[in-house]
C-alpha cells in the first residue's frame, strides 16, 4: 500500500454498472453459458463498505520477468517463438482518472494457438519456451505494460466450426471488489472478431470496438518488437461530498 | 449542452477455460514463473481471530459441480476492518489479507479457503451488517463475474437484521446465502441456475 500516491483515498461508491453494454449471463451463441447463467434477477444495492474497499497489491509481488512472457518461461537463453509484440495501456476509471497501483493480470495462447493447459487437446505444439502468463502494477499514471508473443487464433469445441480470434486475457483490479473486472483483448483488424459467439456476446458493437487493441505504431520499437495500445476502464466512482456519512462507528 | 465526459467501463468477456494459467498457474502446473499463486494464503500464524475454513461446490443449471471456476472472497478481518486503503475507519490486521483466490478442483469441483471469521461492518445509514464474506465467481460460460456473500447460520439474529438480507423480495431465497457449519468448517454451496439458485448481487 506504500507503493500508492498520497492522494487522499478515494471512498465513494461506484456508478452502477450498465448491464446492457455488459454481455448477458444468457446468451445462447454461446453455448456453455446457457448452463451457467442465473435466471432470476440480479439484487441490486448501492455499494456498500464491502464492495467499496478491495485489495491491493504492493509491487514487491511482481517478479523482474512478470511483464515478459517471451522469457518468463524460456529455458536460459532462450525465448518464445513468434511475432514479438508490445501490449501496453491505461487503466482509468469511467471519470478518466488514472488508477495507478491496479493489478493487471494476463494469459494467453501461444503464435501457435495452443495454451498450455492439461485440459487443453488442441492439436497445435506446444512452445517449451512460452508459459503464457504475467502481470504488471499500473504506475501513478495508471499505465502498465509487457512484453509478449502475438498469440494465434484457436478452434473450439461450440459450433461445429468455431475459432477464437487472436486474444489476451485481462483480468484487473480497480481499489474496489466491485471493480473486479475480467475480459479480452482483441487485435486490430483481425476478421476473426467478427465470426466469434463469445465476443458476439457483446450485443453492442461500440462495446466491442472497446476490446480492440490498435497496432500503436508510434511506440513500435525498430528491429525488435510491434506495438499494441489497450486501455482498460473501470467503474468510477462518485464525488465523496455529498456521501451520506457514516454513523455509529 | 456539455457532454458529460465520461467513459465507458470495459465490457466483460468470460475467463474461459484455462483461466488458471492466468490467475493461478502453479495449480495448472506451470512454475518457476511466480513462487505462489496470488491469494493462496490469507491467514498466518499471527492473524487474529477464529479461525475457520468455508468450502463447497458450485453447480450449473443440471447439479453438475463447475470443475473450471475460480473464486475469490474478500472480507474484513475479525474486529471488522477491512486491509484496504479506502478503509477510513483504522487499521485492519497486518497479518490478515482480507482478500483469497482459489480454483474449484478439476476433479470434485470443491473450493476451499483458511481463513477467520469476520466481524460486523456498518451499512452506509450506520446500521450494522451481520459477518459476511463476499464472493466473486468466474468460469467458462458466465460472462460477467458473478458477486454474491454467505453469511453464518449462528448469526441468526444480526442476519435478521441484516440490511442487505432485508431487501430480499422472496424471504425462502435468503437461505441461499447462508452458509451450514459443522465445528469450525463452513459449507458454501452456490447454485448458478434453477432450484434453490442462489442470490447473486449488482452492486
Amino acid at each position: 500500500m506504500s507503493d500508492i500516491s498520497n492522494r487522499k483515498p478515494e471512498t465513494g461508491a461506484f456508478f452502477a454498472r450498465d448491464r446492457a453494454w455488459h454481455p448477458p449471463a444468457y446468451a445462447p451463441g454461446y453455448k456453455t453459458s446457457v448452463l451457467r447463467s442465473p435466471q432470476r434477477a440480479l439484487l441490486s444495492l448501492d455499494g456498500t463498505i464491502s464492495e467499496i474497499t478491495g485489495p491491493v497489491f504492493g509491487h514487491s509481488i511482481i517478479g523482474e520477468l512478470d511483464n515478459d512472457l517471451i522469457h518468463n518461461f524460456a529455458r536460459p537463453g532462450e525465448s518464445a517463438i513468434g511475432e514479438r509484440i508490445i501490449v501496453h495501456g491505461r487503466v482509468l476509471d469511467e471519470r478518466g482518472r488514472p488508477v495507478s497501483g491496479a493489478l493487471v493480470e494476463f494469459w494467453q495462447a501461444n503464435a501457435g494457438g495452443r495454451y498450455r493447459h492439461k485440459k487443453e487437446t488442441y492439436l497445435a505444439a506446444i512452445d517449451p519456451n512460452f508459459g503464457g502468463c504475467g502481470r504488471c502494477i499500473t504506475d501513478e499514471y495508471g499505465q502498465y505494460s509487457f512484453r509478449t508473443i502475438r498469440p494465434g487464433a484457436y478452434p473450439w469445441p461450440n459450433g461445429v466450426n468455431d475459432w477464437r480470434p487472436a486474444h489476451i486475457h485481462f483480468s484487473i483490479f480497480g481499489h474496489g471488489f466491485a471493480q473486479r473486472l475480467i475480459t479480452q483483448m482483441y487485435f486490430e483488424g483481425d476478421p476473426m472478431i467478427w465470426k466469434c459467439p463469445i465476443v458476439g456476446t457483446i450485443p453492442d458493437k461500440a462495446a466491442i470496438e472497446q476490446l480492440i487493441a490498435a497496432l500503436d505504431w508510434g511506440n513500435t520499437i525498430p528491429m525488435d518488437a510491434r506495438a499494441y495500445k489497450f486501455d482498460i476502464v473501470l467503474r468510477g466512482r462518485r464525488s465523496t461530498l455529498f456521501e451520506n456519512r457514516l454513523e455509529g462507528n | 449542452m456539455q457532454e458529460l465526459g465520461y467513459l465507458k467501463e470495459t465490457p466483460s468477456q468470460t475467463a474461459g477455460p484455462y483461466v488458471h494459467i492466468g490467475l493461478t498457474p502453479n495449480f495448472c502446473d506451470i512454475g518457476g514463473i511466480y513462487a505462489q499463486d496470488l491469494g493462496s494464503a490469507m491467514v498466518n500464524e499471527k492473524t487474529l481471530g477464529e479461525r475457520i475454513t468455508v468450502t463447497g461446490h458450485i453447480y450449473d443449471g443440471t447439479g453438475a459441480p463447475v470443475r473450471d471456476a475460480v473464486v475469490e472472497i474478500w472480507q474484513a478481518d475479525s474486529a471488522g476492518l477491512y486491509n484496504s486503503p479506502s478503509e477510513m475507519r483504522g487499521a485492519a490486521d497486518q497479518n490478515f489479507a482480507g482478500w483469497g483466490r482459489c480454483p474449484t478442483c478439476a476433479e470434485d469441483g470443491v473450493y476451499k479457503f483458511e481463513t477467520v471469521k469476520p466481524g460486523c461492518v456498518p451499512f452506509k445509514d450506520g446500521r450494522t451488517m451481520a459477518p459476511h464474506i463476499s464472493f466473486w465467481i468466474v468460469a467458462r460460460g458466465i460472462n460477467i463475474g458473478l458477486h454474491t456473500r454467505m453469511y453464518f447460520p449462528e448469526e441468526a439474529d444480526a442476519n435478521k437484521a441484516d440490511p442487505l438480507l432485508a431487501r430480499v423480495e422472496h424471504g425462502e431465497r435468503i437461505a441461499t446465502m447462508i452458509a451450514s457449519r459443522e465445528d469450525a468448517t463452513y459449507t458454501f454451496d452456490i447454485r448458478l441456475q434453477g432450484e434453490k439458485e442462489t442470490v447473486f448481487l449488482d452492486i
